[in-house]
């Protein structure tokens, strides 16, 4: 079971950090200042997030001297170097396959509608998610659920807004965020579908059913979408296996750059 | 009862009491509710403090300036612990800090019933202007320049502010 828990808070970790990096290729380019600011305060509460789930996930790895081959090659070089697990040589030194995130956290910042339009669909994801974790069976989930969901509100809450004035706005954002929508579709359904080590822990009461989010996170899109003279999309095309490690190629190109110095330099410390 | 070991704990609370938040300098951390206990143990002291956000990037630095505090006072054995449960809210936040606070030109945060609100484009919270004490205020930014703050400016001395948000 432990594996899976594991698996899971690397889920969990991933998402966060991946949407967290994406968020921050912002920083110095946002539309205006204030908004450049917002996004990369997001980015700021996601790594966050994804910090406490990596250090749960380290602690976890060490206590029960889960097996290096979560992490691949490099990772377990990196083990063997440092001995123990740490937040840090998760995010380093794992390869693209071992990374757990859902697809539609690992494509492009596009535009701002496309990087409105994704951060709104995950947050309201996240929303659902955390809200459900807030009863998890495993303590150190829960809390770090509970800290979170406080941040997600506000992301929530400010990328709607978003979503609303780009929709309900000039042509032009109104065709950009219709765009968006046509880009992003079709990874929004790999939120709802379980994968093995969500599967397993859903019997001991640590992780939620995700399909059982699906419906409300539907009607919070349609309400959205309603408000923003958006179309509801109706094909359902859905793009699977990132929670598995199958990635499509932006995730090599993310951890190639931010890896890059870590890698290079394993030795070097702050 | 006085015991040897309250006095001990009583000390450390002390020397917590002068450390200063790295990014509200005017602040120190027992202002802001970060730290939520201290333990004596038979081999050393365990000071546990809670982040304001899960992302706060001062976190690493208050613990190494506990760290130093407590070692410059002869302490030994420092263990810091770092707890998410209970959630840190504004509500820790003790009146003297929020007067510190506004006396810097932080608005403190405002009491919470006002703002778990998450319609969307709700009236903005009414802040008082720190520098000359007016409501007459309006959001510029819901996020400001750290992860506890957003920034507002008044429409009346037209000087931009941050204020601590309520969380």
């Amino acid at each position: 079971m432990n594996k899976h828990l594991i698996e899971y808070a690397l889920h969990l970790a991933d998402n966060a950090l991946i949407l967290g990096h994406r968020n921050s290729e912002w920083c110095g380019h946002g539309p205006v200042l204030e908004q450049d600011i917002a996004i990369t305060n997001i980015s700021l509460d996601l790594i966050g997030q994804a910090r406490n789930f990596y250090q749960y996930a380290a602690t976890l790895m060490n206590a029960h001297q889960v097996s290096p081959q979560v992490g691949g090659g490099d990772f377990s070089a990196r083990l063997r170097e440092e001995g123990a697990v740490t937040e840090d040589s998760l995010a380093y030194f794992r390869n693209s396959s071992k990374f757990k995130n859902l697809l539609i956290v690992e494509q492009p910042i596009g535009d701002w509608a496309q990087t409105i339009l994704r951060q709104f669909f995950f947050s309201a994801y996240q929303n659902l998610l955390f809200e459900k974790l807030k009863e998890s069976q495993d303590e150190q989930i829960a809390a770090i659920a509970i800290k979170g969901l406080k941040e997600v509100a506000y992301h929530l809450r400010w990328s709607s807004e978003w979503v609303i004035r780009l929709g309900d706005g000039t042509e032009e954002s109104h065709s950009r965020v219709t765009k968006a929508v046509d880009e992003l579709w079709s990874y929004t359904g790999e939120m709802f579908i379980p994968v093995d080590y969500e599967l397993q822990i859903l019997k001991k009461g640590i992780a939620p059913d995700v399909t059982s989010i699906k419906e409300s996170w539907l009607q919070k899109v349609k309400e959205i979408f309603s408000e923003a003279m958006l179309k509801f999309p109706l094909t359902y095309l859905i793009h699977t296996g990132g929670k598995e490690g199958k990635h499509g190629e932006y995730l090599d190109l993310i951890l190639k750059e931010f890896q890059s110095v870590a890698r290079a330099y394993p030795t070097a410390t702050w | 009862m006085v015991t040897a070991n309250n006095i001990l704990v009583d000390a450390v609370w002390k020397i917590l009491k002068d450390i200063q938040d790295p990014e509200v300098p005017v602040s120190t951390i027992m202002d802001l509710g970060i730290v939520r206990d201290v333990l004596l143990h038979t081999d050393g002291v365990e000071v546990v403090i809670t982040p304001t956000y899960s992302g706060c990037p001062a976190m690493d630095m208050i613990a190494m300036n506990i760290r130093l505090a407590l070692l410059e006072k002869g302490f030994r054995n420092i263990k810091i612990k770092t707890v998410l449960s209970p959630a840190w809210t504004t509500d820790w936040m003790s009146e003297e800090g929020k007067r510190k606070l506004k006396a810097y030109g932080i608005a403190p945060p405002n009491p919470k019933q006002q703002v778990c609100n998450n319609d969307l484009f709700a009236l903005h919270e009414t802040v008082q202007c720190p520098q000359c004490n007016s409501y007459h205020t309006h959001r510029i930014s819901e996020f400001g320049s750290t992860a506890c703050k957003a920034l507002y400016q008044c429409s009346d001395c037209k000087e931009p502010f941050d204020y601590f948000k309520c969380h």
